[in-house]
């Protein structure tokens, strides 16, 4: 399946999808949750908040 | 596959190291000569010991220069201004790494750079050296300019915004670029003595730095609209590496989606430009560490919505996608050779 990344509008290619898999997009490294798969839909599956250290 | 031969002038300062190391390992280059005044009869690998078992040259002198298919100037900045028509004439291709034309209105070189242009006549015949922006003219151009380090860096970050109008043209571009310590080359000098440059922070152009010419010129508008650059730089703790951070503010409201967009139809199809934002990792946004002795310059943003502002950061290693990487990139479209070719180094992590 292809479809878009709700992050950035990347393209997100899954060979087989399966719903509630999660999925990493290729151009942002935002993970993504299949949510649907006919029709394909992700949606934002975020992560813990990690302290990135200032 | 036939060879061409490239020498390089001026070639015993970073840039010039950095040229030959790259040119060595080109699969479609011979290099010729490598001149240094100072330097002439000695080693290469004497000023340049990572190239020892690469090279066995010796530096001629500029007045030694036999005719070769493409040279490069690697000079201090005035050098090369002076001598251009000879250089003409010793190569059919010219690419010059310093700053004498890379602006194409004579008028701007007492403003930035305190004197008239030796050669005005000849301004107009050098391409701007960003490929991004100049391949189509490069690939017919008998002469190059290779651009400013910290002004390519600020370039490709801001010009996909400037491309698709996006700015708001009527507030200042704000941009601080922060360099590492070769950007000052080879030349010693109090300011690069150790103990004074080793920690530093250093503001040490607030403003009225040259390469703002650069951003002006090639960020004005279709209708001759000037940006308004308000350019700073600062000095820190690296040896190579340039962060441009700049701040935009934007003539509409617009969403970090459309800014992919915006990016990715610039730059997708680029070889050297990476798009980097991400919600996770170290490396979320484009840091020069990793692009060391790469020719990648890493772009990413962030839209602050509150005030229609958007943060671009674009990070280069100086004396690669700032300097002799471009130069070689640039050399690769002129000659028709593949684009990334002897420039395939993915630069290193940990480092």
């Amino acid at each position: 399946m292809e479809t878009e990344c709700p992050e950035c509008a990347g393209t997100v290619s899954i060979a087989a999808p399966e719903k509630g898999e999660i999925v990493e997009c290729p151009e942002c490294g935002v993970e993504l949750e299949v949510v649907s798969v006919s029709p394909p839909a992700l949606a934002l599956a975020p992560e813990e908040e990690e302290d990135w250290g200032e | 596959m036939g060879r061409i031969t490239a020498s390089i002038a001026g070639g015993s300062g970073y840039t010039g190291g950095e040229l030959l190391r790259l040119l060595l390992a080109h699969p479609r280059v011979e290099v010729g000569q490598v001149t240094s005044e100072r330097r002439a009869g000695k080693r290469v690998v004497g000023v340049h010991p990572n190239l020892r078992k690469r090279t066995n040259l010796a530096f001629s002198r500029i007045d030694d220069l036999q005719r070769c298919d493409v040279l490069f100037l690697a000079l201090p900045h005035g050098a090369s201004g002076e001598r251009m028509d000879r250089f003409l004439e010793i190569a059919p291709v010219v690419i010059d790494l310093s700053a004498d034309f890379r602006l194409r209105e004579a008028e701007e070189y007492p403003r930035w750079y305190g004197h008239p242009h030796p050669h005005p006549d000849l301004l107009k015949r050098f391409v701007y050296g960003i490929p991004e922006l100049h391949r189509a003219e490069m690939r017919s151009a008998n002469a190059i300019s290779s651009a400013g380090c910290l002004a390519t860096a600020a370039i490709l970050g801001l010009y996909p915004l400037f491309a698709e109008e996006l700015v708001d043209r009527a507030k200042p571009v704000v941009v601080e670029v922060k360099t590492g310590s070769s950007g000052a080359g080879a030349e010693e000098g109090l300011a690069s003595h150790h103990p004074e440059r080793s920690g530093v922070m250093r503001s040490f152009k607030p403003t009225g730095h040259r390469h703002t010419a650069e951003l002006e010129q090639e960020l004005t508008g279709p209708s001759g609209e000037r940006p308004t650059i308000a350019f700073s730089a600062t000095a820190v703790e690296a040896v190579r590496g340039v962060l441009a951070t700049s701040h935009v503010f934007l003539r509409k409201p617009t969403t970090e989606r459309d800014l992919w967009k915006v990016y990715r139809s610039c730059y997708g199809t680029e070889p050297f430009i990476r798009l980097v934002k991400e919600n996770s990792g170290v490396f979320r946004y484009p840091e020069p560490k990793i692009l060391t002795g790469s020719n990648y310059c890493d772009v990413g943003f962030e839209l602050d919505e509150e005030n229609n502002r958007v943060v671009v950061m674009a990070a280069i290693d100086n004396l690669m996608k700032g300097a002799s990487g471009q130069a070689v990139q640039a050399m690769n479209i002129r000659f028709d050779f593949p684009e990334e070719a002897g420039l395939e180094f993915a630069g290193l992590h940990p480092i």
